[in-house]
C-alpha cells in the first residue's frame, strides 16, 4: 500500500515544485519526489531519529511540531504541502489544513478511511477498535487521535470553503480516481488521498 | 583514523586591520592548521570555528609522544564527519586568544611590552575579518564555516558578512545573541579576574598571575557547560573522601571545579578570557541588522542547526530562533534537537548523531 501510496502522490505532485512535506518521517516520499520530479523544498518532523534518517538521504528536515503551526513559512510559499497519513495523528487537523493552504498553493492530505467496510465489520463483529495494514495499532499505543471518514473530510472542506481538486482511493493495492458517489467511496476505500486548495 | 601529525603554522596580516570598536591593529598574526588538501577549484574548505578557550590545534597530535590529540579530533580526520580525505580542513586560533593570534598577551609593536589592557576591544566579527584574511591567503573560494557555542556564532557572521564565499554553514549549539543569563556569568567570571590581587590592571606578565580570579572564571564556565542532570550523573552527592568538617575540597564536584579551574591557569591569559568573554557578550545579530531575518536576507549558504535538549547555555529555543529566522527569510536550513544528557558540553561529546548528521549534510556540498 505505502508503494501506491508514494507512487499516487508523485503523480500528483508537478515537476520541479516548492513542497513542503509536514510529517515526512524518515523522507522516503520526500526523496522520491526529489529524485523522479526533481522537487526542492523541506521536511517537517517532530521525531529527532527520523529527522536523521532524512538528513541522511540529503533533504532540508526541520525537526518541529506541526501543532506548533507553521507560522514562519510565509503565504504560498510552497507549490504543494503534503500530509502524508499523519492528519489522523495531528492535535489540531483543522488547525494544520488551514496552515497548509496558507503556506502553498495546493495541498495534498491523505489518511486512512474509518468508514471502509473492513474496518466496520471489525468493529461491527469484533466490537473492538480496529486494527489492520492501514490502522496498524492497539488503541492504548496510537498516535491516530482523530480518525476520519471520507464523508467527514467531505464535510469539513463545505464547511471551510476548500476546494477539492482531485481525490484518489486507494482498496487492495489498486487505486482509483475522482469518483463521486459518496456512499461507495465512503465504503470501498481503504485510504485517500486529496488535492485541495482555498 | 587520525589526521597524524600536524604543525601550527603562522600567517602575518601585513595590512593594518580596522576594528569594530574604530581603532586598528598592525602585525597581526594568525595561528592556524590545516588538514587534507584544497582541490583544483578550491571550493572544498572547511573552516572549523573554535568555542571560548580553544585553539588552532582541532586534529591529530603535534608529535607521537603528545598525550592529547586536537580539541575536535574524534570530528576531524580520513571518514569522520569533517572527512580530510575529501575536504581541506582550515581550524585558526580566534584574535584575541593567546594560543598563537596576536591578542592581549602579544606584543604591542608601540610598547614593546604586552599589550595587556592597551589591547583594543575585539569583537566576533573582527575574529571573522582576521579569518577572512587567512582564507584569502590560502587561496580559498568557496567554503563551509562550522561552529559550536562561539564558535557557531562567527560561523553565522561568516555567513552574513561573506555570503558569496560561504556555501554551507554549520552553526551547533549556538545562538544570534547570549541570553541575559549568560552575560551575567561572563560578568562574574571577568570580575573573579579583575578582582584578583594578581592582575594589576592587566600588567601582570612579568609577575605572578590571576591564578585565583582566571580559576574561579573557569570553574563559573563549567557549571555553564553542564547541567543539573549531567552533574548529578558526573558526581551527584558523592565525597572524595570522608568529610573533613571543614572548608576545605570534600565533594566530587567541588574537586572537579577545582582540577578544571588549576589546569586551565596553565594554558590560558586571563586578559584573553577577558576579551573574549566581552566579544561574545556584545554579539547581537539581529540588533546589528535590524532584526534576524534581516541579517539573513542576503545569505546563500545552505544552513544546518543543530542544538542539544539539555543546553541551558545557548538554549534550544535560541537555536529555533535561528531556524525560524532562516525560514522568513525563504533559506535552506535543516534543523535537529539532540536528545542529551550533557548541558553545553554535549557538542564536543555527542559524536555519533553530530557524524552523522554533518556527513549527510556535507554530501550535498560534494554533488
Amino acid at each position: 500500500m505505502s508503494e501506491l501510496n508514494y507512487d499516487k502522490i508523485t503523480n500528483l505532485v508537478k515537476e520541479n515544485s516548492k513542497i513542503i512535506d509536514l510529517g515526512c518521517g524518515d523522507g522516503t516520499l520526500f526523496k522520491k519526489l526529489v529524485e523522479e520530479k526533481n522537487v526542492t523544498g523541506v521536511g517537517v518532523e517532530i521525531r529527532q531519529d527520523a529527522v536523521v534518517k532524512a538528513i541522511e538521504k540529503g533533504l532540508s528536515v526541520i525537526q518541529a511540531d506541526l501543532d506548533e503551526g507553521l507560522k514562519e513559512f510565509p503565504d504560498k510559499s510552497f507549490d504543494f504541502a503534503i500530509l502524508n497519513r499523519t492528519l489522523q495523528s495531528t492535535e489540531k487537523p483543522d488547525y494544520v489544513i488551514e496552515e497548509m493552504l496558507r503556506v502553498a498553493k495546493k495541498a495534498i492530505v491523505s489518511f486512512p478511511n474509518f468508514a471502509y467496510w473492513k474496518v466496520r465489520f471489525y468493529l461491527f463483529f469484533r466490537g473492538k477498535m480496529p486494527v489492520s495494514e492501514a490502522l496498524p495499532w492497539q488503541w492504548y499505543d496510537t498516535p491516530n487521535i482523530h480518525l476520519l471518514t471520507v464523508n467527514d473530510f467531505f464535510d469539513f472542506c463545505k464547511n471551510n470553503n476548500i476546494k477539492i481538486l482531485e481525490s484518489i482511493y486507494l482498496t487492495n493495492r489498486k487505486s482509483r480516481s475522482n469518483i463521486f458517489i459518496r456512499t461507495i467511496t465512503n465504503f470501498f476505500s481503504e485510504e485517500v488521498i486529496f488535492v485541495i486548495s482555498k | 583514523m587520525s589526521v597524524g601529525i600536524v604543525e601550527t603554522k603562522y600567517f602575518q596580516i601585513n595590512e593594518e586591520m580596522k576594528l569594530e570598536c574604530g581603532k586598528t591593529l598592525k602585525n597581526v598574526q594568525v595561528a592556524y592548521e590545516t588538514y587534507g588538501n584544497l582541490n583544483d577549484k578550491k571550493d572544498n574548505a572547511i573552516l572549523i570555528l573554535h568555542a571560548l578557550t580553544a585553539d588552532a590545534h582541532a586534529a591529530g597530535k603535534h608529535s607521537e609522544d603528545d598525550k592529547k590529540p586536537g580539541w575536535w579530533d574524534n570530528m576531524i580526520g580520513p571518514d569522520k564527519a569533517f572527512d580530510t580525505n575529501k575536504f581541506f580542513v582550515i581550524s585558526s586560533n580566534v584574535l584575541g586568544g593567546c594560543k598563537g593570534t596576536t591578542g592581549p598577551s602579544s606584543i604591542n609593536p608601540e610598547t614593546n611590552k604586552p599589550w595587556g589592557l592597551d589591547f583594543p576591544i575585539i569583537t566576533v566579527s573582527d575574529m571573522v575579518e582576521v579569518q577572512k584574511k587567512l582564507i584569502d591567503f590560502l587561496g580559498v573560494k568557496k567554503l563551509t564555516v562550522v561552529g559550536g557555542s562561539m564558535g557557531g556564532m562567527q560561523a553565522l557572521e561568516w555567513s552574513v558578512n561573506y555570503p558569496d564565499m560561504v556555501d554551507s554553514a554549520i552553526v551547533i549549539a549556538s545562538t544570534s545573541r547570549l541570553s541575559a543569563q549568560a552575560i551575567a556569568f561572563n560578568a562574574v567570571g571577568r570580575n573573579a579576574i579583575i578582582s584578583d590581587e594578581n592582575f594589576n590592571n592587566g600588567n601582570y606578565y612579568d609577575g605572578k598571575l590571576p591564578e585565583k580570579g582566571l580559576g574561579i572564571a573557569r570553574m563559573v564556565g563549567h557549571i555553564t557547560y553542564l547541567c543539573e542532570e549531567a552533574m548529578h550523573n558526573k558526581f551527584g552527592r558523592d565525597f572524595k573522601g570522608i568529610p573533613a568538617f571543614d572548608f576545605g575540597i570534600d565533594f566530587e564536584v567541588e574537586s572537579y571545579l577545582d582540577y578544571q579551574g588549576r589546569i586551565f591557569v596553565d594554558r590560558f591569559d586571563a586578559n584573553s578570557y577577558l576579551y573574549i568573554t566581552k566579544a561574545v557578550d556584545y554579539f547581537d545579530l539581529p540588533k546589528k541588522h535590524g532584526s534576524l531575518k534581516n541579517a539573513f536576507e542576503k545569505t546563500k549558504a545552505r544552513f544546518l542547526v543543530v542544538c542539544f535538549s539539555s543546553d541551558w547555555l545557548f538554549t534550544p529555543n535560541q537555536s529555533k530562533e535561528l531556524v525560524k529566522a532562516l525560514i522568513q527569510a525563504q533559506k535552506e536550513v535543516s534543523f535537529v534537537e539532540i536528545q542529551s544528557t550533557l548541558g553545553h558540553d554535549a557538542f564536543l561529546i555527542e559524536v555519533d548523531n553530530q557524524t552523522k548528521i554533518i556527513k549527510s549534510f556535507l554530501r550535498g556540498k560534494e554533488e
